[in-house]
Parts: C-alpha cells; structure tokens; sequence
C-alpha cells in the first residue's frame, strides 16, 4: 500500500497543475477543480492497488476528477443551469491534445494566480498550491507561517477568484507586456524566499528554490519569451552556488570566499545556454540580471572577474528597474572596479533614502566598505547597525563574527 | 453555477477638485466621452454622479430608537465617492479596463471595482 501510495503521490504532483487547470478552465471554479482533483486521488489510491496502474496515469486522474466534478455539481440543485451548459460544451470537440497527452491549461491558471487584483502575498501561496502541487501544509511551511494562517490566506485568495470573477485566461497579445511581468515577479520571488530566507533560523531553503525553478521551467515551456528564458537562466545562474553559499554550520559565504569548485557546473552550463536567447533584442531586467550571473559564474575568482562589464550591466540595469536595492549592488560593483573610497561615496549619497535605512545588505556593504578603507571604528558602528536589521539568524551570525573580527 | 454576466459597481472617488468643484484631472467632455462609451457598448446598468459632500447629511439610529442627524460626513480622507457606474459584463479583467479608462481614475482619483452580491 505505501507503494501505491508513493505512485500516486508522486503521479499526482507531476499532474496537480495539469489537471487543476483543465478543471479550473472547464468548471470556472478553483474550489470545485481542486475538490474534485482531491477525490480523483482518493479513488486512485482505492483503486490502483487492486487494478494496477493504468497505462496513462494523468488522463485516468482527468477523467475521474472531471466525473467527481459533474457529480458535485448534479447534487447540488443551484448548479443545474450550469450543468445545462456543460453538456451543451460536452457536444462540442475536446481540443487536440498536445504530444498525445493531455490538453495543457496551466498558462491560464498561472496568469489567474498571479492576478493583480490578488494580495501580493497570496499569489506566490496560490501558485504554490495550484501549480507546484504543493499542499497547504508544505506552502505554510515554505513560508514559515502557521498552517491556519496559510489555510486562510488560500481561501481568501480563492474566494477572490471565485466571486470577484477573476478570469480563467491568457491575457491578449497587447495585455501581455503588462501582465507577464507579474506572473514573473511570483515566481521570482518564491525563488528569492527560497534563496535568501527573509526570516528565521535557516539561510537556505532549497525546496523552494527548486519549485521556482521547476516552475519556471513550465512556464518556459508553454510561453516563448525572452523575459521568461532569462529568469529561467537567473535562476539556473545563481542555484548552481548554492552548495557554496552556505558552511556547513549554516553561515553565509559571502561570493569573495565561496569555494568556487563546489559550485554546480552542469547547472551553469544550462543558464548560460541559455543567455544568447534572453538577450536577444532589448534587454529585460531578468536577462540582464541573468548576464550579471554569469559573468560571476564564469569567473575563477574575484580578482578576475570583469567587474568594468559587471558595473556596465548594472547601469543598464539600474535605468531598466531604479531601486535603490540596484544602486546598492552597483555601488558595490564600482568598489570592486574602482575601490572602495568610490564604491563608499556612492553608498553616502543613498543614506537618505529611507528605503536603505533598514536594508542590512546596504548596511553590510557600507561596513564592508569602511574596514576595507582601514576605517575600524566607523566600520564597528556600521556593523552594529547591520546586526540590528539582520532578518535572519545566518546573516546575525555572519555580521557578528566580522564584527569580533573588526575588534580584535 | 455562474451566469455569463457579472454585475459589478464602480464606485469613483474623486482625489483633488478643482475651484468649480470638479475633478482636477479631467474635463466635463471626459465624462460626456466615457458616459457615451459606457452606454454604446451595451453594459451600463446604471449609473449617477452625486452633489458636492457638502450637502451630505447623516442618519444614525440609536439602540433606543433615537435618531440622530448630523451634517456631514466630511471628508477626513483625501478620496470621496462622487458618483457610481454599475456595469454587466463578462468579469473582472472587462471591468477592470473600463474602470481604467473612467476618467475618475485619472491622477488622485481612483475607481474602486465591487462585484455586485448575487442572491
């Protein structure tokens, strides 16, 4: 039985977003599509062990989830005009199935996850849930909220979709520079909550990371855009270090001390196959976020890497996206071409945005800066005020030992 | 379960007014263009825009039957309702493009887009 249930787990998780979507686009309700994708596995796992597998596990699952739906709806009396329509929609042809599988719905439900007309914290959750099969559990987890909370944050965002009509589509051709954006600002940021923890005890957490990059790797599949292809290869560029970010009591290493052996080649490998389609035409701020990786990537160390084209690409993309997160990282960059006394002018003329006032990567770079230029006791104070905003235990511990180290 | 139309309310707050006590961001021509549009495209349901705050009054009722009249309210925040659409169309993404294209939504304005309750 535990196999079984391993299959169909497994065999779900693959077919969650598949399935979950065909339904959402077919019924025009996520709640309905996800009951009855729930009771579609129920059935698998009752019936599988007994009968074995079938051939094509995904469409057994579509069409059980798409019976459990029809018969929900039956039962339910307000539903009988809908059930007219469907029957009436039944007549008509499925659309032909790609590759003989089933008919690929998810670049719909992800648009609908990412709608704007969603809270911005929910869309990464609902994607979680929708598209990555994750269940609410494992997404309360990945987030570090309690399970209630993200339960209620999910029904919340559901709700929404359901009674504000949120529509189940690609937006049009002339919608798509505005909405794609979005839709990748979702999957961007699981990747970077999954990167770069902003809170609690652990630096890391891969598991997220890798759902942005599965994700990511869907959306590539169903959409050709080159935004797309460079968040792909962003991705691809800055996982590949992730045995190198870490030690293995868990503190971050900074990209100076890495050891660049432990980096992942084939995965950068992968990213920088991709780059010449990101940036091909004008560059968008993933692709060229993507270059910047690679050229780290490339490089044997800090000394040799081409910091003049590091510091070129952070001014295109600093024009492309003006926050002040982006100065920070090309005041840091102009460190490393000019040194520091440059790098720490251009960090003084940010101090009054208030944006930085708690930033601690600004605050870090600062401190960095001064005990770089011999500046000991301004560097100590800089330090202080990094460990005061740091937002995780990792990045607490890293500026306290440079601080122990300042000090002796 | 879902019927093909969805009625939703646009409630438009109007931001900065101008002397004549009209939206400072727009013309009364914008409204005449928008009104027009609103209506050639067969959604409007209905629609008004409301006399000036000023001539607002209150009504509360007590626990105990009491009423109470007051003027007002006034405006504490910077964005008052000025005046309302209902419109019926497919659903949320329509609604929200003609909300965008209402000229309430221009500059310190902005359209509040409510689906309206079905019973």
């Amino acid at each position: 039985m535990a196999d079984e249930r391993a299959t169909v787990a497994a065999v779900f998780r693959e077919e969650h977003g598949r399935l979950l979507a065909a339904l959402a686009r077919r019924f025009g309700d996520l709640d309905l599509a996800e009951e009855a994708a729930s009771e579609a596995v129920e059935a698998a796992l009752a019936h599988w062990p007994a009968h074995g597998v079938p051939p094509n596990p995904g469409a057994w699952l579509m069409t059980t989830a798409r019976r459990k739906a029809v018969d929900r709806l039956r039962r339910d009396r307000t539903h009988t005009a809908r059930l007219a329509q469907l029957r009436v929609e039944a007549e008509r042809a499925e659309p032909p199935a790609p590759e003989g599988g089933l008919p690929d719905d998810r670049l719909q439900l992800f648009f609908t996850c990412a709608h704007p007309a969603l809270a911005e914290e929910d869309r990464g959750a609902l994607t979680l849930r929708c598209l990555a099969g994750l269940t609410t559990p494992e997404v309360a987890r990945a987030y570090l909220v309690p399970v209630e909370t993200m339960a209620k944050r999910i029904t919340r965002a559901k709700r929404k979709i359901r009674d504000a009509r949120i529509p189940f589509r690609v937006p049009d051709a002339d919608e798509l520079p505005a909405r794609l954006p979005g839709v990748l600002q979702v999957l961007y940021s699981i990747f970077t909550e999954g990167y770069a923890a902003s809170s609690g005890p652990h630096l890391q957490r891969l598991d997220l990371a890798e759902e942005a990059i599965r994700l990511i790797t869907v959306l590539a599949g169903l959409l050709s855009d080159r935004e797309v292809i460079g968040l792909r290869a962003l991705m691809l560029l800055v996982h590949a270090r992730r045995a190198a970010r870490t030690t293995p009591d868990g503190l971050p290493v900074l990209l100076e001390h890495q050891d660049r052996g432990a980096w992942d080649r084939a995965m950068i490998e992968e990213g920088l196959a991709l780059l010449p389609q990101a940036l091909a035409g004008p560059p968008g701020p993933y692709g060229v976020q993507a270059a910047i990786a690679a050229l780290h990537d490339e490089a044997a160390d800090i000394t040799t890497t081409d910091w003049p084209q590091v510091v070129a690409l952070y001014d295109v993309l600093h024009v492309l996206v003006p926050s002040p997160v982006i100065a920070v990282n090309r005041a840091a960059a102009i460190a490393m071409r000019d040194g520091p006394a440059a790098g720490l002018a251009l960090l003084d003329d940010l101090a009054d945005d208030p944006r930085l006032r708690r930033h601690h990567p600004y605050l870090a770079a600062r401190a960095d800066l001064l005990a770089r230029l011999g500046r000991t006791p301004e560097a100590i104070a800089a330090y202080r005020l990094a460990l005061d905003h740091a937002a995780t235990e990792p990045d607490r511990a890293l500026f306290q030992a440079r601080l122990d180290a300042l000090k002796d | 379960m879902r019927s093909a139309l969805v009625k939703y309310m646009l409630l438009i707050n109007a931001g900065s007014v101008d002397a004549g006590g009209g939206a400072a961001e727009c013309t009364v021509e914008d409204w005449v263009v928008y009104d027009k549009a609103v209506k050639d495209a067969g959604i409007f349901v209905s629609g008004e825009s409301l006399a000036d705050l000023v001539t607002a009054t209150a009504v509360r009722v007590a626990a105990d039957g009491t009423r109470v009249v007051t003027d007002g309210p006034f405006a504490e925040t910077r964005e008052v309702l000025g005046g309302f659409y209902v419109i019926d169309v497919p659903d949320l993404d329509v609604a929200l493009d003609w909300a965008a294209r209402c000229p309430g939504a221009l500059g310190s304005g902005s359209v509040v887009v409510r689906p309206i309750a079905e019973f």
